[in-house]
């Protein structure tokens, strides 16, 4: 047993930090108050970290996991999901909006690392892909999607309507998920590569919201938008037995990511309002009991063991899928608990500060609002209590709905 | 020749051989299981330490991996003491607490597990061989499956053993610990609780003064988990160079004892200890190298997390249980979300409790500083246990308000998380 970083990531976590402190918090502000500008400076950063992860066995960003790591094939791994946690902690104590907009590492990379065949992972290695699973009538219920794909020759034309995709009119491709068709339910939901400039994919819309305005969010529609049949990924049969596992697999490696942004986070505001409340003669000594600290300091304590129960459920799920367990319940339990974590602690570190950190002066403002997301994306609050639940307790989603 | 590991496993084996109570739980197979194991594993543990010239915990695992796995040794542990917690301990949870006292009965099943033995070192005829920490917790939690209160009442003797071997002197050490490993090995307790409110239990308000060559105590220790049957006190008391454990005898002059029931803990016969001028013998002092009193608090506050997250651990199970069994509207109530979230949460803080525990654990027994973590393990836990415990009674209405269903226990018994520091060391 040992829970701590490990050695061998120790150098791109401190790397992962530098990045953030250096070149990520120098330009939040900026890019909260310009939504929708995109942040040029961060495809220098991109190239920058290609050559980096380029040298390196395990890489930085959201690619990474999902990967199925190689390695001895008895003993414990860490692997690409656990880097790219460790990674994703670090660059979103820089910004969260920001890591959402950074190439090559979206949401839709971990979904091609996570159910690509080998061809297509490396056809789509260099590619930043934004994912694309929502849509207007449907968000939390993802199985009820009603975007289509009909098989025409060598290609599928797909025919629909996507909402709030991340980077979605930024990335170079857009992960698509689609029906075959739709009597035949969840088995029938394949993911298809589309990429930027397809005929037919048109961005229809840009969001604005309370925070991570830095990432972009899109509306995009499919109108007869013909896409290659080697873009589908996966198998394309309909196999009613496995039925939407295959898909769905991608949450187990993207929800402990999102816990890890979360975490990321957290730690911003935690280390800012320690700062602020030392300079305040808070005294953070251990020593003292904590029934007689001051009430400011007695919560920040709380918070922080708070956060760190999210940190090691994040890390716990990210290991788990590098030593090839099954791995859902505990990525759900992750991304529950860095969600509702992430907002009390953003909320309330801001409220330790006072009106100093509800100022714009202060990014503690700002952090309490992107948490919100957190909580929201790669599956909400309730629907990971529903998946932890049915586990838990054996019951189909008919049962427990 | 002194005996070797082997033999005190043999010993233990066959006290283990000679009782009947397994073969009534069908709990033979396993816990030989157990005992061969334990002395294979500190066999191992011996050779490996021999092997590197050094009694110093491992500092570095392989290649320091980030590694949730169990050893080998503490996951059998674990398979192998789960079915006592739940065959033996669990049924007999319910008259304990009316009782307010550990049956006798259990006391020497659990002596015949020779649970103790896992704080006393091999060479003094134990099968603790290495770090303690997180096998220790592991054994809490697993007990604590069974019933919090029972559990704790009877890792008293490993408790004692812990802290006789972790800050006893060797000589003292040799002096006491092999005792404990007889069948009628005299009973410790720790007394370390004070009652003062607000007060910082790493500076007790009992006073060691040296008089000559002893030492006089005074003062009172509070909820004294088995305090009242102690032969022989473990007691916390400020010197004049810092504060320091004592190992007084229960009979003394000047020391009191009374019964002190509290909400839970009952069959822990909670005891309160008055010290008038107890005078002991200056060697009463335990004076191992380096005896830091919050490595101890610490290391206790740890215990009682472990204890909290096997019993939340068996109030969770209970609850799954209970709601799909039970109907309301026509169908199981754990079809509701009002109730299965709740039963989501549960497990989500309990993982946390647990990994927080872990982390602090696996600290220790590599000797790096574990004080931060543990302070978290302890926050957290004395939050999110209670919390387990009422959500463990709503779920269950009005019949987990009654002594039908043992999470009214569980709610009274994790309240002392948190609010006890004593008594627990890993
Ligand atoms: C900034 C941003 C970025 C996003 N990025 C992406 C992206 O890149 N790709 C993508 O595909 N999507 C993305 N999303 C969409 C996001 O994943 C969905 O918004 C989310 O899954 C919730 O779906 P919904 O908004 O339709 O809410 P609904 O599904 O309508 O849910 C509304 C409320 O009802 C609750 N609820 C729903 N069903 C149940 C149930 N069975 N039991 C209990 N409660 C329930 C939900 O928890 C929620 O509180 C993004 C959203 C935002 C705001």
């Amino acid at each position: 047993m040992y829970l701590e970083t490990p050695r061998k990531f120790r150098a791109l976590v401190s790397q992962a930090h530098q990045v953030a402190a250096n070149y990520l918090r120098p330009l939040s502000r900026t890019y909260d108050r310009a939504e929708h500008a995109y942040p040029k400076e961060l495809d220098m950063l991109a190239a920058l970290l290609d050559g980096m992860n380029a040298g390196a066995p395990e890489a930085v960003g959201a690619g990474a996991a999902g990967k199925r790591s190689e390695g001895a094939a008895d003993g414990v791994r860490n692997g690409g999901n656990l880097s790219a946690c460790l990674a994703v902690m670090e660059m979103c104590w820089g910004d969260v909006g920001l890591l959402l907009s950074m190439p090559r590492q979206g949401l839709g990379n971990a979904a091609i690392a996570a159910v690509a065949n080998e061809e297509q992972r490396q056809r789509f290695a260099s590619v930043w892909a934004a994912m694309a699973i929502t849509e207007p009538g449907c968000g939390s219920d993802s199985a009820a999607i009603r975007t289509t794909a009909v098989r025409d020759g060598d290609h599928y034309v797909l025919n629909g309507e996507k909402i709030f995709v991340t980077a979605g009119a930024r990335a170079d491709a857009v992960v698509v998920w689609a029906t075959l068709d739709r009597s035949l339910g969840r088995a029938a939901i394949k993911s298809f590569v589309v990429e930027k400039g397809t005929p037919g994919m048109t961005v229809t819309r840009l969001e604005k919201k309370l925070g991570i305005k830095a990432s972009d969010t899109a509306s995009i529609s499919f109108q007869d938008c013909r896409v290659p049949a080697a873009n589908l990924l996966g198998s394309p049969e309909i196999d009613t037995q496995k039925g939407f596992a295959g898909v769905m697999e991608t949450f187990d490696n993207t929800r402990p990511l999102v816990a890890a942004m979360a975490v990321g986070l957290a730690r911003a505001a935690l280390d800012r309002s320690r700062t602020l409340l030392e300079k305040a003669g808070c005294r953070f000594d251990r020593q003292r009991p904590l029934l007689v600290l001051q009430h400011a300091e007695a919560c920040w304590h709380r918070y922080e063991a708070e956060w760190e129960a999210a940190r090691l459920l994040t890390l716990k799920a990210a290991w788990m899928a590098d030593n090839r367990m099954p791995n859902s319940k505990e990525a759900s339990i992750a991304k529950a608990k860095a969600g509702r974590m992430v907002g009390e602690v953003t909320l309330g570190c801001l409220a330790l500060v006072g009106a100093q950190g509800y100022g714009e002066d202060e990014l503690l403002e700002k952090w309490a609002r992107d948490a919100k997301i957190l909580d929201i994306f790669e599956g909400t609050q309730q629907i990971q209590q529903l998946i932890i639940a049915r586990r838990l307790l054996g019951k189909s989603s008919a049962e427990l709905k | 020749m002194t005996t070797t590991l082997q033999g005190h496993a043999l010993a233990l084996l066959n006290r283990l051989a000679r009782a009947d109570w397994p073969d009534r739980f069908k709990l033979r197979k396993p816990l030989e299981g157990l005992l061969l194991r334990g002395s294979r594993a500190g066999f191992r543990l011996a050779g490996r330490r021999s092997a590197h010239g050094s009694t110093r915990p491992l500092l570095s695992g392989p290649g320091e991996l980030f590694d949730l796995s169990l050893s080998e040794e503490q996951q059998l542990l674990r398979d192998m003491l789960a079915p006592f917690a739940v065959e033996v301990m669990r049924p007999a949870a319910l008259e304990a607490d009316a009782q307010g006292n550990l049956p006798p009965a259990l006391r020497a099943q659990a002596a015949a597990l020779g649970l103790v033995h896992y704080g006393v070192p091999e060479s003094m005829g134990g099968l603790a061989g290495g770090p303690t920490a997180l096998t220790t917790a592991l054994l809490a939690e697993t007990l604590a499956q069974g019933d919090l209160s029972l559990a704790a009442a009877l890792l008293q003797p490993l408790s004692a053993a812990h802290c006789l071997r972790r800050w006893g002197s060797t000589e003292q050490q040799q002096r006491w610990l092999p005792a404990l490993l007889h069948e009628d090995a005299p009973h410790y307790a720790l007394a370390i609780e004070e009652p003062q409110v607000l007060a910082d239990p790493a500076r007790p308000a009992t006073r060691a003064r040296k008089r000559g060559g002893q030492y006089r105590l005074d003062g009172e220790k509070c909820l004294v988990l088995q305090g009242g049957q102690a032969d022989w006190l473990i007691v916390s008391a400020q010197c004049s160079d810092g504060p320091a454990l004592f190992r007084v005898s229960a009979d003394a002059d000047g020391l009191s004892r009374q019964p002190e029931p509290a909400m839970g803990l009952k069959a822990c016969a909670t005891t309160r200890i008055r010290l008038r001028q107890v005078k002991v013998e200056r060697d009463a002092r335990l004076a191992g190298r380096g005896f830091d009193h919050r490595v101890f608090l610490d290391l206790s506050a740890l215990g009682w997390c472990a204890l909290a997250v096997g019993t939340c651990q068996a109030a969770l199970d209970y609850v799954i249980a209970y709601c799909n069994d039970r109907h309301a509207f026509g169908e199981p109530i754990s079809h509701r979300q009002g109730v299965a979230f709740s039963i989501a949460d549960m497990a989500i803080e309990l993982e946390g409790m647990r990994l927080l525990l872990w982390r602090a654990c696996a600290r220790a027994d590599r000797g790096l500083d574990f004080q931060e973590q543990a302070w978290r393990a302890r926050l957290f836990c004395s939050e999110h246990a209670p919390r387990i415990g009422s959500a463990a009674v709503q779920l269950l209405g009005g019949h987990g308000f009654t002594q039908e269903h043992p999470v009214e226990r569980w709610y009274r018994d994790l309240r002392a998380v948190g609010v006890l520091n004593g008594a627990m060391p890993l």
